[in-house]
């Protein structure tokens, strides 16, 4: 417990040298940049709710690779997953449906089907055709961001004339509900905090979770008590592309009511960092999801204040990463031979 | 060289693997170290040596105090090892690997190679690439590049582990020469045999201490009483009629190891003791795995009880332990308990503290496992991992395959091994094992098939056959007609 203490008080530390640093060659004061982040974030309602609304899928892809990574897959197609959820909720959005809240159903479900069925294509590839899922992943990334272009430019594209832009938005009642306060769906926040505390129950008091543990640590032994390592990485592939999905669905009923080309908006590699920040373990998922869409949100006030670009959002977050893993190596390296 | 030891100590964390060694290594002597596993023989070399720095303690060569900076310096210095996994590099040929940081003074290497050859009676072709060679021809070639290198003591860690009995005798008889020309040789093995054949002295080592040293005649049960305080009994030997066939393989052809398993034809019967000699990699590994069901066939095919022997068919009938404890039988991370989760017919689809927690507990006591529910296997000992594996296998096999069951485990571990063992036997299980240890195979088999390069050369009952002509199957030699 201390030493998991001492870890996160160097981890701050470097932490705050690192963007310190980065700041004051940005020629931004740092401690003003702080406190525009911090109040950018969580200054008022609104902004709290832009918050939640960038953790929801944070959250949700980040809970996703925790199943692949317990079974020892990176699942670098988290990104594509996200794209195919909203891709398959556009499409069912675009059908007549006997009501709006069955039609928005539909729709996440549609977005879980695909995502799934986008991370099953992945562990096909990996299990039967000898691919490595990185390499999988990243083709089916790009497939699946063309595939968008070509839907919002062609057969979905805008009366008129087709628009980076994206499609039409739907009708006002096909919208996920916004809450009083500020313009969060208060749905997918839900939905988010189903998927953690779910995901904690599956990994750690299910069959499901020993048989991914045993396959991602010994794949040979676990065929020797019976399990087949092939089935519970497509398993693991469909439980992470599944939630994915959802994220991606969410941002089309939830977020932009359209289909746009940067609708995953990147959060699918954030995902995979706040994973790899939690190291692998449910528990500081949130916490840490929470950290990143505040900076992302917070950041976006930087120009106006400080002049500097929000893109340094960008290099706090790279930062932070850095830290992180430097803290992380430094640990273990400190660590007497024989002790995880 | 004279070498001294004075109060070596080593600790890994908590481990205190060296507590206070101090020994002697006189100029041209064979010194044996001797002792169980685990008795901290190997770290002990490892420092001597320069690959481990020590935790306190002082070496002395030839009466100075010296420091290493690594296994190199330590070569400089005129110490080498042959570490039990040759540390050459396998993708090299032989030559290459030879002249590797060697400074010839202006000599052909490969005259210079050929010449130490000869006059080791090494018969190693300078041109074939190294991952080629048996374990015996590696440990040749590392020993031609330390002489080369001028070592003057040379230390050799169970360098008669997976090497054929005239690859031994060719190693004695080297070893017993790089003496007379006055180097130290230190021979590490647990195998009184080979240091009653081979050393002039020895020392004992038990759990981290020197129990004891001897001098030639270095006697049986002197060296075990220092090695275990008592004498261990071997277990008894499973005496049951063979019954009728259980599993058969047809002609069968497989991937794998170094040979792969060629056209092999066998039927195993009920309740009978196989063990598989030769060569580590001869074609015992995907024997074993063949009819286990784990590798499939490339040709020819596997019969359990007269039906074609797939996963499912054979589930909870034919087990297998891999040699490989950590690698291929257990998961490192999960616990003891939730190894006999994974082992339960119906795994239910929730679970807590206590799912197959009553199972786990009676593995631990009829085992006598170290251990609890609870610790992760990776914390077990090699001994008590075995014995975890053991107490995993389903209740009534009819096969058990099981590769090298005692590797790595002191006697009294082996003993225990084989005495659960037993139990199956008597219950009529049919027993395939393999083993490097002739012994080993010999006291506990009643039936022996010897493996050369892919090949079953040889299948007898072990009452009709002797050391003799296992020894000369295992090295290919051909038997009775062929001879």
């Amino acid at each position: 417990m201390t030493r998991a203490a001492v870890r996160y008080g160097v981890t701050a530390l470097v932490l705050v040298a690192f963007t310190t640093a980065v700041l004051l060659l940005a020629g931004a004061p740092p401690w003003d940049a702080y406190r525009s982040l911090a109040v950018g974030a969580f200054g008022s309602w609104g902004r709290l709710a832009r918050v939640l609304t960038v953790w929801v899928p944070l959250t949700l892809c980040a809970c996703g690779l925790l199943y692949t990574f317990r079974i020892g897959l990176w699942n670098i197609g988290v990104e594509g997953q996200v794209v195919m959820g909203a891709i398959g909720a556009t499409w069912a959005l675009r059908h007549p449906a006997p009501s709006a809240p069955v039609a928005v159903a539909g729709a996440l479900a549609a977005g879980v089907v695909l995502g799934a069925a986008w991370a099953y294509a992945a562990g096909l590839l990996k299990t039967r055709g000898g691919v490595n899922e990185i390499f999988a992943g990243l083709g089916l990334n790009f497939v699946a961001q063309g595939f968008v272009l070509w839907l919002i430019f062609g057969p979905w594209k805008r009366p008129g004339v087709a628009s980076m832009s994206g499609t039409a938005p739907f009708p006002p009642e096909l919208w996920l509900p916004t809450a009083s306060w500020g313009r969060v769906a208060p749905v997918a926040v839900a939905l988010a905090v189903v998927a953690v505390a779910a995901t904690a129950a599956l990994l750690a008091r299910t069959r499901v979770g020993l048989h991914l543990s045993a396959v991602g640590r010994n794949p040979r032994a676990a065929a020797l008590f019976g399990l087949s390592p092939a089935r519970n990485m497509l398993l693991a592939m469909a439980l992470g592309g599944g939630l994915a999905g959802l994220a991606g669905a969410l941002q089309v009923a939830g977020v932009y009511h359209r289909l746009i080309p940067a609708i995953s908006s990147g959060y699918g590699y954030l995902g995979l960092l706040v994973a790899m920040l939690a190291g692998y373990r449910l528990a500081p998922v949130p916490v840490i999801a929470l950290f990143f869409a505040a900076l992302n949100v917070g950041s976006i006030q930087l120009p106006l204040v400080l002049e500097v670009d929000s893109s340094l959002s960008g290099v706090i977050q790279g930062a932070v990463v850095l830290a992180v893993l430097v803290v992380h190596g430094w640990s273990a390296r400190r660590a007497p031979e024989g002790t995880p | 060289m004279h070498i001294q030891l004075v109060d070596i100590h080593k600790r890994f964390g908590a481990v205190h693997a060296n507590r206070g060694i101090s020994l002697s290594v006189g100029a041209g002597t064979i010194h044996g170290v001797l002792g169980e596993n685990g008795a901290g023989k190997s770290t002990l070399m490892k420092i001597v040596a320069g690959f481990l720095p020590k935790t306190s303690g002082e070496i002395r060569l030839d009466g100075e105090a010296v420091s290493y900076r690594g296994p190199a310096d330590a070569t400089r210095r005129g110490i080498g090892m042959l570490y039990q996994d040759p540390l050459d590099f396998p993708a090299l040929t032989v030559l290459e690997n030879f002249r590797f940081g060697l400074e010839t003074a202006g000599r052909d290497p490969r005259a210079l190679l050929a010449d130490l050859a000869g006059r080791f009676g090494f018969d190693l072709p300078p041109d074939r690439v190294v991952e080629r060679l048996t374990v015996g021809e590696r440990q040749q070639l590392e020993i031609l590049r330390l002489v080369a290198r001028n070592v003057r003591t040379l230390i050799l860690d169970e360098p008669t582990t997976g090497i054929s009995a005239t690859q031994k005798d060719v190693l004695f008889a080297a070893l017993r020469r790089l003496a007379d020309e006055g180097r130290s040789v230190i021979l590490v093995s647990h195998k009184l045999e080979d240091v009653q054949v081979l050393c002039d002295r020895v020392t004992v080592l038990r759990e981290g201490r020197v129990a004891g040293e001897a001098e030639r005649p270095l006697r049986t049960n002197d060296l075990l009483g220092l090695m275990f305080g008592t004498v261990p009994h071997p277990p008894p030997r499973c005496e049951n009629p063979a019954g009728t066939p259980v599993l058969r393989l047809d002609g069968v052809s497989a991937p794998g190891g170094r040979a792969g398993l060629r056209d092999c034809t066998v039927a195993i019967r009920r309740g009978e003791v196989v063990g598989l000699a030769g060569v580590e990699g001869s074609g015992q590994g995907v024997f074993l795995r063949v009819a286990a069901g784990m590798v499939r066939p490339r040709r020819g095919r596997v019969l359990f009880e007269d039906a074609p022997l797939g996963r499912r068919a054979a589930a909870g009938r034919v087990a297998f332990l891999p040699t490989d404890r950590l690698g291929e039988g257990l998961v490192p991370g999960l616990t003891v308990r939730e190894h006999f989760v994974l082992r339960l017919p119906r795994v239910p689809f929730l679970l807590d503290r206590a799912t197959a927690g009553p199972d786990a507990r009676a593995g631990i006591d009829r085992l006598s496992i170290r251990g609890t529910p609870g610790t992760p296997v990776e914390a077990l000992s090699g001994g008590n991992q075995q014995r975890l594996l053991l107490a995993l296998l389903p209740e009534r096999p009819a096969v058990l395959l099981l590769e090298n069951p005692t590797r790595g485990l002191d006697l009294e571990s082996a003993h225990g091994v084989w005495r659960e063992l037993q139990r199956y036997c008597d219950a009529g299980t049919a027993l395939v094992f393999s083993s490097p240890e002739l012994d080993e195979i010999l006291l506990a088999a009643d039936r022996i098939l010897v493996f050369h390069n892919g090949r079953m050369v040889l299948d007898t009952p072990a009452s009709r056959t002797t050391p003799d002509e296992l020894a000369r199957a295992i090295a290919g030699l051909g038997t009775g007609a062929a001879a």
